[in-house]
């Protein structure tokens, strides 16, 4: 039986990598509400978040704060050009045809980063200082913390967004019923592209969180995409809390999953336990039948 | 507000007249064309000929545009945001008034709806999805209404409702013109249309057969017969 500081251990990795497949989660559904599109391009904005943060920090010098601030920024203007320029001039409305649309947008984007940063992987230092804390035989890095803190601040401004600006309430109602949504007035083209720069914004967010754990480089999104997407199933599509909760949970099955059975097993646990949920509950675990938000 | 529309899959050379300050209904079996006729004139589609005159000038283009002119749609089946509440459905009425920033306005005019329809006052915190079908036409008449429309379109309100509620809802629409609202009532229960109109069109296989007041239709045995008996009750 592991110990109590063991479990606490991969409790913590848990969170941290869980709290980045909820970004990630959060952006596919913002998208998806909108547009009724799965956007395969969803883990490359986290890739490009990461790496303007690098060249912001190491070639600019910029401080922090402007250098995340700016990251954001440019990936939410990528997330707006894939919509813009990818998906509404498509002549087909086929949600099929624009999914593959985002797939394509989603190689040019990893090819475009390719050129610019290179294949090496990179480093991106930590926010703050790297001594470990100690908590309960438990260690941990500030950057944990940032992580997990940074998230939930994340969804607290989007749930203010969505609960009580005109705009927010505007994205749900057309994420319920688009056709009385333009009837009101409301501009639901607009909105499309808002959900792409919001989706991009959270994406790179996810990047400059994760990536001074892990490691940096053009195509690191690629399986964390994949991940989020997992979490945004296992929670219900287009579920604004099953995002959340499916981001968790998975980062915690893996984790633990990784730490009391074998690591090798470590994706293989987090799938199996996703394909179990998605038997039982088709919809997902906060998901309802149709799929509202 | 003026409509004249040529050779499309749906409609033929249709002209039709609603003037504010009344009730105007269009009347027709299912598939006659209205809906797509009411989606022209909300800017949702464009006519393939043809144009609708708003105050005698071209009408803007475009959905949000219509609205913004004060051309303002309650579709059929309600339509509402069902997982939004009440409330936050009559604020999307006036989405585009909202942004424009006109808070305290809004307020005023959603204090007006409650006292037009008292039933959404309880019901203001819960989700649109959980009312009945009569509170939902209410609140899609009502979410229409906060856009403060010049023309109103409604169509097929009484659809699926009880006599009882149905009757409710006319009551209401009678009362629209006072404030200077033009409406366009778009219906199958044509007596009950009729009764609160001041003109009414009859549309059949996308033309207008016939155009005059309400009492000349509903005492024609002739017209009677062929568009308003064998369209009494429920909608096949």
């Amino acid at each position: 039986m592991p110990s109590g500081s063991a479990l606490l251990q991969y409790a913590i990795s848990g969170l941290t990598t869980g709290a980045v497949y909820a970004l990630v989660a959060l952006g596919y559904n913002l998208v998806y509400n909108a547009t009724r599109v799965v956007n395969f391009a969803q883990g490359d904005f986290l890739s490009l978040g990461g790496l303007i943060m690098y060249s912001l920090l190491a070639a600019a010098g910029l401080p922090l704060v402007p250098a995340l601030l700016l990251a954001l920024a440019g990936a939410a203007l990528a997330g707006a050009a894939v919509e813009r320029l990818c998906l509404r001039p498509a002549k087909s409305r086929e949600i099929m045809v624009l999914i593959f649309i985002t797939v394509a947008a989603s190689i040019l984007l990893r090819g475009g980063m390719k050129h610019l940063w290179g294949k090496q992987a990179l480093a991106l230092p930590p926010w703050s200082h790297e001594v470990p804390l100690k908590v309960a035989g438990a260690a941990f890095t500030p950057q944990n913390l940032w992580v997990v803190g940074v998230t939930l601040l994340a969804i607290l401004a989007l749930s203010l967004f969505f609960g009580r600006t005109t705009v927010g309430k505007a994205m749900r109602a057309m994420a319920a019923n688009p056709r009385a949504a333009a009837l009101m007035g409301i501009d639901t083209r607009g909105l499309a592209t808002l959900s792409f720069a919001l989706a991009g914004g959270l994406g790179a967010l996810a990047g400059v969180l994760i990536t001074p754990i892990t490691s940096l480089s053009y195509d690191v999104g690629l399986l964390m995409g994949l991940k989020g997407f997992a979490a945004a199933v296992l929670g219900g599509y287009g579920c604004f809390v099953g995002a959340v909760a499916g981001g968790l949970g998975l980062g915690l099955m893996e984790s633990l999953g990784a730490g009391l059975l074998s690591s090798a097993y470590k994706d293989v646990i987090a799938f199996v336990v996703l394909l179990a949920v998605l038997f039982l509950r088709p919809q997902g675990l906060f998901g309802s039948k149709e799929g509202q938000r | 507000m003026h409509f004249r529309y040529g050779l499309a899959h749906a409609l033929e050379d249709v002209s039709l007249t609603v003037a504010p300050g009344e009730v105007t209904s269009l009347l027709g079996m299912n598939g006659a064309g209205k809906t797509t006729l009411l989606n022209i004139l909300s800017g949702l589609l464009k006519p393939a000929s043809g144009q609708v005159l708003l105050d005698g000038a071209p009408a803007p283009k475009g959905a949000a545009a219509r609205v913004r002119a004060g051309v303002v749609q309650a579709p059929e089946g309600r339509q509402v945001f069902a997982p939004l509440t009440v409330r936050e459905n009559l604020e999307m009425g006036a989405y585009l008034r909202l942004r424009a920033g006109q808070r305290a306005a809004v307020a005023e005019d959603l204090e007006h709806m409650l006292a037009l329809f008292p039933a959404l006052r309880e019901r203001l915190g819960q989700e649109a999805g959980k009312l009945s079908g009569g509170e939902q036409q209410m609140l899609a008449m009502a979410r229409a209404l906060m856009a403060r429309p010049r023309y109103l379109l409604l169509d097929e309100p009484s659809l699926g409702l009880s006599p009882k509620m149905a009757a409710e809802i006319f009551k209401v629409v009678r009362g629209l013109p006072a404030s200077g609202c033009g409406v366009l009532l778009v219906e199958q229960n044509a007596l009950g249309a009729l009764a609160v109109s001041s003109r009414g069109y009859i549309l059949t296989n996308g033309r207008i057969r016939f155009s005059g007041a309400p009492a000349d239709i509903a005492c024609d045995p002739l017209l009677r017969e062929a568009f308003l008996g064998p369209d009494q009750g429920a909608k096949p």
